[in-house]
């Protein structure tokens, strides 16, 4: 981490002179953005003012460093009393989960830290239509499935997580398989995700949750590259009669640029029926590179938020209605499926 | 007249304190108490009757004591002293066979209470994260106490079909713990470090031993305006402890070993007695088990004291700390936090979980 080579510096800045003091204005800029605000009003000037003082050698200089590396030595304190007392929450188990073993806590601080640079350095994630998510009241997030490895999922979660203006956390109804899988169950559940199962959904709608659901399942993160972006068929239409019986609105959500981060060129069904899996995918690098070949192929990212439909006009024995299903089904899939043409059309490249 | 309440089991420790504290309530006449051995605990004046249910007798003993409210608490899932499984197993499924038979001759009989477990719903990947009661089974229990469970419903279900007349009350209870428990989980959790199943941290519900007794008043007596006391509950503290907190929370380190070696390690110690870490223990501490309590809060109209943190909370007072007391680990920590602050750098804060 940057902050540890940044504290040296200012231990024996007086013996350094003016070369630290250069080394040491950079450090404070790169460690600008990270600063709580309380200490930011009192030393911290903004990047431009530092990188002109720097340059000037001002008789004053003896007075300015000290005082900010104090500065920098309390907001450092404040972020290592934080983490301290974080460890010693976890540590002695002093934390909450709800009933599907999320533990928000853990999401927020570690889990979310650790994909973030996956969502905003190596996808680079742009997000369109947050404002079609309801700030409050559960509401159910319909998206494609792409990808091979399921990712699309957790970057619809961070995307939410970091841009929603309400601070919402989705909640995402995963595949069995998911639960099955050790190591893989546990992080799922942490992250507050559950069984893609009618019972699952109704529950967190009831609370007031934001669900998230990829209705194709493994129909659509298999499926073969050369039928991307070509939605499958969307099971049959159980989270429409669950948003039904909830009046929860439907935000359907179209992710382009998953679909290429593993192009399966095919599908090795023996080894899958060996292993268990629904599929075990060949691309043009896995399994040939080995751990090389799994790494995903850089794309840059949209996720497209749509205009919400709402479920809640209809009477209370229209979830047992088909007819009305299939049609809300279909409409949802359309948009989906326009959605992604349109944001195709707009796309410069697969990579930028 | 007052009610005669007949009691089974009252030589666990469950079992004597429901019978002294129904005693004590105004509208019960009398309690007769029954098992097979005479328990170590005194029973507050009941009427103690030394009774194998397994045995036609109980028939003769709910004749004669004139009962008109019987309360089964021996489905359980540890044998008492010495007898294995087979003798357990029995007792739980013979021994409600016969007391359901002998109740269903009984001409007095209005009330029907039955200490059932979550156990029914098994554990498995594929079950929804919140059990109601009436979620089937994704896979029913193959073996054991949770076996019993099942076949014992079963059972209490045939007789209230023949005996609509009794209000028969099943209630489901999540693990129970609390200063006396002798749940098996009781026992797991007394384990100096605890083996854990790699890669799964389970969700665990429990229920204190107080609302356990709470309950079974409730179930016993006639029911509260608005409420109703037939039918089947799922009683359990509210909020999810994963196994995790809880070993933190006792001070007991874990030992993750791969599903295969905790099956073995689980078989090896049943052999040596040590523990009873049966197959469908070590499912729930792979998959854990959850359960919705609304009906038991809306239709039981009961409002548990404890919820799952508090009950876990005292289980721990009880028992003292472990190789790791929290309070330990908690001063370790500030005494990293008291050394000074230059050179150490970042926090590694991503090693809590």
């Amino acid at each position: 981490m940057a902050d540890a080579k940044v504290i040296p510096f200012d231990d024996d800045h007086r013996s350094r002179g003016s070369a630290a003091s250069r080394r040491r204005g950079a450090a404070g800029r790169r460690q600008g953005g990270t600063r709580p605000p309380a200490a930011v009003g009192e030393v911290q000037p903004l990047p431009g003012t530092a990188a002109a003082r720097e340059d000037d050698p001002v008789t004053g200089e003896d007075e300015q460093p000290r005082e900010r590396a104090a500065d920098r030595e309390g907001g450092l304190e404040q972020r290592i009393a934080s983490g301290l007392a974080f460890l010693r929450r976890r540590l002695t188990g002093d934390y909450e989960v709800d009933d599907f073993g999320y533990d928000e806590e853990l999401t927020d601080q570690v889990l979310m830290s650790l994909l973030r640079p996956m969502y905003e350095k190596y996808f680079r994630v742009e997000v369109k239509g947050i404002e079609n998510i309801p700030s409050e009241g559960g509401a159910l997030i319909v998206a494609n499935h792409s990808g091979t490895v399921p990712v699309d999922g957790l970057m619809m979660q961070v995307a939410v997580h970091d841009h929603h203006p309400a601070g919402r956390h989705l909640r995402l109804l995963a595949a069995d398989l998911v639960f099955v899988l050790p190591v893989v169950n546990e992080l799922a559940r942490k992250l507050g995700h559950t069984l893609a199962c009618a019972e699952d959904a109704e529950r967190l709608l009831a609370q007031g949750e934001l669900v998230g659901v990829m209705p194709e399942g493994f129909k659509g993160i298999g499926k073969p590259f050369s039928e991307r972006y070509k939605l499958q068929r969307f099971g049959r239409g159980g989270f429409v009669s669950t948003a039904l019986r909830h009046g929860a609105p439907i935000v359907p959500c179209s992710v382009v640029g998953a679909e290429e981060i593993y192009p399966m060129i095919g599908n090795a069904k023996t080894l899958a029926r060996l292993l268990g899996f629904p599929y075990f995918p060949l691309t043009p690098t896995f399994p040939w590179l080995g751990p090389l070949g799994a790494i995903p192929l850089p794309t840059k990212w949209t996720i497209q938020f749509g205009e919400p439909i709402p479920t809640d006009g209809y009477p209370p024995e229209a979830a047992e209605d088909p007819m009305l299903m299939f049609n809300l089904t279909d409409q949802v899939r359309e948009q989906i499926q326009h959605t992604l043409y349109k944001l195709l059309v707009q796309r410069r490249s697969v990579f930028f | 007249m007052g009610k005669v309440v007949l009691v089974t089991g009252v030589a666990r420790q469950l079992g004597g304190r429901f019978v002294r504290r129904i005693q004590r309530d105004p509208e019960v006449d009398r309690v007769v108490a029954v098992d097979a051995v005479r328990p170590e605990h005194h029973l507050g004046g009941a009427d103690f009757v030394q009774a194998d249910i397994r045995q036609p007798t109980i028939a003769r003993v709910l004749a004669e004591s004139g009962a008109d409210t019987v309360v089964h608490l021996d489905v359980t899932g540890t044998p008492l002293g010495g007898g294995g499984r087979a003798s357990l197993k029995e007792t739980n499924v013979i021994g409600t066979m016969q007391l359901l038979g002998a109740c269903q001759k009984s001409p007095n009989i209005r009330r029907l209470v039955v200490k059932s477990s979550t156990n029914v719903y098994g554990s498995a990947p594929r079950d929804p994260a919140v059990f109601t009661e009436s979620t089937p089974p994704k896979s029913l229990p193959s073996g054991g106490f949770a076996k019993d469970t099942v076949e014992v419903e079963g059972y209490v279900r045939g007789f209230a079909r023949r005996r609509p007349d009794v209000a028969v009350c099943v209630l489901r209870f999540a693990n129970i713990l609390g200063p006396a428990a002798d749940t098996p989980l009781a026992s797991y959790f007394a384990l100096p470090v605890l083996p854990t199943v790699f890669g799964y941290d389970p969700r665990l519900q429990f229920v204190h031993e107080d609302d356990v007794v709470e309950v079974l008043r409730i179930g016993a007596h006639e029911p509260r305006r608005g409420t109703l006391n037939s039918g089947t509950f799922n009683i359990a503290g509210d909020g999810v402890l994963l196994l995790s907190q809880c070993s933190r929370r006792l001070g007991r380190p874990t030992v993750p070993l791969l599903l295969p070696a905790v099956t073995w390690a689980g078989s090896l110690m049943r052999t040596l007695g040590m523990s009873d870490f049966s197959p469908e223990q070590i499912r729930l501490l792979t998959h854990g088990r959850v359960v919705a309590t609304d009906q038991m809060r809306e239709t039981l109209g009961f409002t548990p004291k404890y919820s799952t943190a508090e009950t876990f909370a005292d289980f721990v007072r009880s028992r003292g700390p472990g190789l790791l007391p929290p309070e330990t680990v908690a001063r370790a920590v500030d005494r990293i936090a008291a050394l000074p602050v230059p050179g150490s750098g970042h926090v590694p804060a991503h090693g809590a979980d």
